[in-house]
C-alpha cells in the first residue's frame, strides 16, 4: 500500500511515496531524496552516522519512523552548508583536517552543531560528553574535538 | 587537484534518486587517443600511471587506493612534484581494473613506500621524455631547459612549450625508466608540505560520493540472509513468509547462500528479516571460555624460524636470571562504521562491480573464479567506502552483489547490515605467545626465545563468504596476513631463537586488521622486554638503548626521552596504595625490522577499586624517512594511537558454539570521546631517505606501552589483551 508522505527537508516541502510509513527516515532521505550527508552505520541508533536535525535537535534518522516526523523541520548536512558556503562547523572541520575516512563525520558535525547552538563556550569535557554517543573508528577524535572548539570560539 | 567526484556526478530526473555515472571516456582521453588501444595498465609503462591531456591536466592512475588515509592527496603531491606541475592540475583515479595498474593490495603501510615510489619513477620518466621532446621542438639541448607549472622554457632562447602541447591526449608509449633521475629533495615545493586533503570539503558537506551512495539506473537492492550457525546447511526456505513485501523481486538461494532482492532498500531489509529459513543445527566453534587451551592444542602444520643466532635454548639455563611469560591477544574485528557495500551489474555477459575493496585487481580474479567467468569479462572499480583497516567485508559484499545481480539480471546493490559486518567480516586471529629469556649477572640480555601460536597462511586473498556459502570456486587456504612480521626483535642478543608454530586452523575466518601480527607480536616482545628491564634493575629506555645497535632507532628513543621528559628511574612500581594509581610505560618498534621506527610513552591512570584504566596521554616519536605530507602522517598516527587504545582496553569478539555473538556496538564496544587520550607527536623528517609507511607502525607499540605503564603504576603485569576491568582486578588480586 503506497502512501504519500510530506516532509520538510532543508527548507523545502517534499513528498515521498512509501510502502511502509514505519520505514526509518534515513531511507527516505538517502534513497528517495538523494541526500548523502546522513549515512547508514548501524540501524540501531548506536553510532550516530545517520544524525540529522529535527526542529534543531540532533536525532538518529535510522531509528526515526517516517510516521513520527510530521511537519517537523529536518536539516541534513547538505542543508547546513555547501563546499562553496560551508557552515562554521563544516569550515572548522576543514580547517582542522578533522576527517579520515569521514563516514562518521556527518554525525559529528550535526551533533556538534546542535550542541553548540544551545551551549556557549563549552568546556573540553562538555564537548566530549556531547559527542559521547557518536562513534569514530579511524580515531579522528582529537581533530574533531579541535574542530568543535574552533567553531565554538567563533560563535 | 581537480575534484573527480563533482565532474562525474549527475542527477537523474524524476525520482531525485542519486545516480552516478562513471565515464571512463574522460579518463581515457587524458592519456590515450580516441580509438586507440585500451589504456595501458602495466606497471612497466609510463602510460600505466600517467596521462596528460591537451590542457596539461595530469591524471594519475593509482592501483593503491585511499582508505581514508589521505593517500589520494599524497600520491598527487608526489606526481605534481616530480612532473613540475601545479598540485591543482593533478587528478587521481584509483583501483579501477580497466584503468589502473595492479600495485598490490592497499595494506601494510605500503601505499607511499611502494605505490608512491612507482608513481614517482613513472613521473620522472615522463618528465625526462617531455624534456627531450621539447629539446627537439625548440631545437636546443635538454640541459638548456627548465620546467615550471607544466611549461618547458629554454633558458637561452626564452621560447616555451607546454606539456599539453607536447603530449596532450597522446600516449607516452615508454617504459618506466628505473634510472630516470628523480628530483633532488632540496628542491621540493609540494612534497613535504601539509597540503590540505582534497576529499575533506566534499566529505563535510555531503557532496563526496562513497560506495554506499553509488546508484545505477534500474538498480535493485539486495540483502543476504545468514545461516544460524556459521557452518549450518540450508534445510528449507518458506518463501510464502515474504509474499507481502511490496516490491520483492526474488528470493535467491545457491547452496547455503540465501539472499533477497527488492525494488527498494527497505523492502530488501524487511524481506531479509521476515524470510523464514530453516538451517541444520551446527556447533562447530570451540568453547570461547577455553580459547587458549584450544589454540595451544591446535595441530601445528609447520614451524617458521624467524631468527636464530647463537645457541639460545642451551644458553637459557646458564644465565643469572631467567624469566618466562605467556601473552595472549584476543580475536578482534575491523569495526567499520559503515557496513560493507557493493553494486554489481551484468551487461552483455560482462560483470562490472563497484567496491571499496583494498584490492580490486585481486577481487576481479576472485569474482571471475567464483562465477567461472574469464577475468577479461570482469571489471572492478574502487569507490571510497567507510574505513576498513584491513580486509573487512567489502569483498564479500561484492560477491553477494554479483551473485544476486546474476540471478535477477539487473544491477543489484548490497549493503550489509550491522550484524553482517560484526558477525561475518573476517577477524584478527587469536594470538598466543610464550617467551623465555635470561640475563647475565650484569643485567644484560644473553638469551631470548619465543614461540608464537599463529594460524598458517599469509596476506593472500581471503575466500569470499558468498563463494563459501554457495560452494563455488574459491581459495581453500586461509589468509590471515603477514603475521610472522615482528616475531623477531630489533635488539642485539647473543643467543636468540624466535619460532612460529603455524596452526592448521583458527576459530573464525581470519584476515588482517591494522598492523596484523606486528601488533600482537610487538605487544608480547616489548612487554616482556620491560619485564627483563625490571629484573635487571634497569631503566626501560636505557635497557633498550643498551641492546639496540641501530643509530636511527637510538635517535628515536633519545628524542622520545626528551619529548616525554622520561625520568630514567627504572621501571619500579610507584604504587603508594592510592585508589587511583598512575604510571608511564614505553615501547619501541622498528617495523618489520626494516622500516619505520616508532617510540611511544603512555601515561595511564588505573582505578584500583574498579579495575578501569584511563590512558591520559601518548607521546609518539616516529622516523618514517622522507615525509610526503606531515599533517597526513600526524592524522594517521593519532588514528593509530586512539584506535589501538580502544583495541587494547576493550575489544574482543565473542562467540558461542554456532556463531559470533558480539553483533553490535553494545556487545563490541569501542572507545568513545570521553576516553580518548591526548597524543603528542614529534616527527623526524629525513627528506633524503626513502619514504616509509605510516598507516600502521605506531599502532603496533600501543598495547605494550599501556601494559608497561600499568606495571609502573601498580606492579601488576597485564599479559592478556584486552585489559578489561575484570582482568585488571583479577591480576591485582593475584599479585
Amino acid at each position: 500500500m503506497t502512501t504519500s508522505i510530506a516532509l520538510n527537508v532543508n527548507g523545502r516541502t517534499v513528498r515521498v511515496m512509501v510502502d511502509d510509513p514505519n520505514m526509518p527516515l534515513l531511507y527516505a532521505l538517502r534513497n528517495d531524496l538523494g541526500l548523502r550527508g546522513p549515512r547508514f552505520g548501524c540501524g540501531l541508533g548506536q553510532c550516530g552516522a545517520c544524525t540529522v536535525h529535527m526542529d534543531g535537535k540532533a536525532v538518529r534518522s535510522c531509528i526515526t519512523p517516517l510516521s513520527l516526523v510530521g511537519d517537523r523541520s529536518i536539516v541534513t548536512l547538505e542543508g547546513l552548508g555547501t563546499p562553496e558556503k560551508p557552515h562554521p562547523m563544516q569550515q572548522a572541520f576543514i580547517d582542522e583536517q578533522a576527517v579520515q575516512c569521514g563516514y562518521c563525520i556527518n554525525g559529528m558535525i550535526m551533533e556538534a552543531a546542535a550542541f553548540l547552538a544551545k551551549t556557549r563556550n563549552p568546556s573540553d569535557p562538555q564537548i566530549r560528553e556531547a559527542l559521547a554517543s557518536n562513534l569514530c573508528r579511524c580515531g579522528t577524535h582529537l581533530r574533531i574535538l579541535r574542530a568543535v572548539k574552533r567553531a565554538a570560539a567563533q560563535t | 587537484m581537480r575534484d573527480v567526484a563533482t565532474t562525474r556526478r549527475q542527477f537523474l530526473k524524476g525520482t531525485a534518486a542519486l545516480v552516478v555515472s562513471f565515464s571512463i571516456d574522460k579518463h581515457q582521453t587524458a592519456g590515450a587517443q580516441a580509438g586507440a588501444s585500451p589504456k595501458s595498465i602495466s606497471t612497466e609503462q609510463v602510460d600505466g600511471f600517467i596521462g596528460i591531456n591537451t590542457k596539461g591536466e595530469v591524471t594519475v592512475f593509482a592501483g593503491k587506493v585511499d582508505l581514508g588515509t589521505g593517500v589520494r592527496t599524497a600520491l598527487a603531491q608526489i606526481a605534481a612534484e616530480e612532473l613540475d606541475v601545479p598540485f591543482a592540475a593533478v587528478t587521481v583515479i584509483q583501483g579501477d581494473t580497466a584503468l589502473t595498474p595492479d600495485q598490490g593490495t592497499t595494506s601494510g603501510s605500503f601505499s607511499i613506500q611502494n605505490g608512491g615510489l612507482q608513481i614517482r619513477q613513472a613521473a620522472a620518466t615522463a618528465r625526462q621524455a617531455l624534456l627531450s621532446m621539447a629539446a627537439k621542438k625548440l631545437n636546443v639541448e635538454p640541459s638548456d631547459l627548465a620546467v615550471s607549472d607544466g611549461t618547458i622554457t629554454s633558458n637561452a632562447t626564452r621560447r616555451s612549450i607546454s606539456y599539453g602541447t607536447l603530449i596532450g591526449g597522446k600516449n607516452f608509449s615508454l617504459k618506466v625508466d628505473k634510472a630516470a633521475a628523480v628530483k633532488d629533495p632540496g628542491h621540493f615545493k609540494i612534497v613535504g608540505r601539509s597540503i590540505p586533503r582534497v576529499d575533506i570539503p566534499g566529505k563535510v558537506t555531503g557532496q563526496f560520493i562513497y560506495m554506499q551512495d553509488f546508484r545505477l539506473p534500474g538498480m535493485l537492492h539486495g540483502r543476504v540472509v545468514r545461516p544460524s550457525g556459521m557452518g549450518a546447511t540450508l534445510q528449507s526456505i518458506e518463501e510464502d513468509s515474504v509474499n507481502d513485501i511490496p516490491g520483492l523481486i526474488r528470493v535467491v538461494h545457491i547452496g547455503n547462500f540465501v539472499g533477497v532482492v527488492a525494488e527498494t532498500e527497505w523492502g530488501a531489509v524487511q524481506a531479509s528479516r521476515r524470510l523464514k529459513v530453516n538451517w541444520s543445527p551446527w556447533e562447530g566453534l570451540p568453547d570461547q571460555s577455553a580459547l587458549w587451551e584450544y589454540v595451544r592444542a591446535t595441530k601445528i602444520l609447520k614451524e617458521d624460524v624467524t631468527s636464530d643466532v647463537g645457541a639460545a635454548t642451551a644458553a637459557l639455563p646458564r644465565g643469572a636470571t631467567r624469566l618466562r611469560a605467556t601473552y595472549d591477544f584476543a580475536i578482534q574485528t575491523h569495526g567499520s562504521i559503515g557496513p560493507s557495500c557493493s553494486v554489481a551489474e551484468f551487461k552483455d555477459g560482462a560483470l562490472t562491480c563497484w567496491s571499496a575493496s583494498q584490492a580490486t585487481h585481486a577481487l576481479r580474479k576472485q569474482l571471475a573464479a567464483m562465477l567461472s567467468m574469464p577475468e577479461e569479462q570482469v571489471r572492478c572499480i574502487y569507490i571510497d567506502g567507510s574505513g576498513c583497516y584491513g580486509r573487512n567485508g567489502h569483498e564479500d559484499a561484492a560477491g553477494d552483489a554479483a551473485l544476486l545481480s546474476r540471478a535477477v539480471g539487473r544491477p543489484v546493490r548490497v549493503q550489509w547490515m550491522r550484524e553482517d559486518e560484526h558477525g561475518w567480516d573476517p577477524k584478527g586471529p587469536p594470538t598466543l605467545i610464550d617467551l623465555d629469556a635470561a640475563l647475565d649477572a650484569k643485567g644484560n640480555l644473553v638469551a631470548w626465545t619465543s614461540a608464537f601460536f599463529l594460524p598458517v597462511g599469509a596476506a593472500t586473498p581471503v575466500a569470499l563468504v558468498p563463494a563459501t556459502l554457495a560452494n563455488l570456486p574459491r581459495e581453500m587456504d586461509i589468509g590471515p596476513g603477514g603475521i610472522l612480521n615482528d616475531t623477531a626483535i630489533p635488539y642485539t642478543v647473543p643467543n636468540i631463537r624466535t619460532v612460529a608454530h603455524r596452526l592448521e586452523t583458527t576459530p573464525l575466518r581470519p584476515a588482517w586488521i591494522r598492523a596484523p601480527g606486528r601488533m600482537q607480536n610487538t605487544f608480547a616482545n616489548e612487554s616482556f622486554l620491560d619485564e627483563l628491564a625490571t629484573a635487571a634493575g634497569a631503566d626501560p629506555l636505557e635497557f633498550r638503548l643498551r641492546h639496540l645497535k641501530d643509530a636511527r632507532g637510538a635517535e628515536v628513543l633519545e628524542r622520545l626521552a626528551a619529548v616525554a621528559m622520561w625520568e630514567r628511574a627504572g621501571a619500579k612500581p610507584r604504587d603508594h596504595g592510592a585508589r587511583i594509581a598512575t604510571g608511564r610505560g614505553l615501547a619501541f618498534v622498528k617495523y618489520e625490522l626494516v622500516r619505520t621506527y616508532v617510540g611511544v610513552v603512555a601515561d595511564v591512570e588505573i582505578d584500583r577499586s574498579t579495575g578501569e584504566i584511563r590512558v591520559k596521554r601518548f607521546f609518539v616519536v616516529q622516523d618514517c624517512g622522507q615525509i610526503i605530507n606531515p599533517d597526513g602522517v600526524k592524522n594517521q598516527i593519532e588514528g593509530n594511537i586512539v584506535q589501538t587504545v580502544s583495541r587494547t582496553l576493550m575489544e574482543q569478539v565473542t562467540f558461542n558454539r554456532s556463531r559470533v555473538t558480539s553483533l553490535d556496538w553494545g556487545s563490541y564496544r569501542i572507545i568513545g570521546f570521553p576516553e580518548v587520550p591526548d597524543v603528542v607527536i614529534d616527527l623526524i623528517d629525513r627528506p633524503r631517505e626513502k619514504p616509509w609507511g605510516s598507516g600502521e607502525p605506531s599502532a603496533s607499540v600501543v598495547p605494550a606501552a599501556i601494559s608497561n605503564a600499568i606495571f609502573a603504576a601498580t606492579g601488576v603485569r597485564l599479559r592478556s589483551v584486552p585489559f578489561t576491568p575484570d582482568k585488571v582486578k583479577a591480576a591485582m588480586a593475584r599479585s
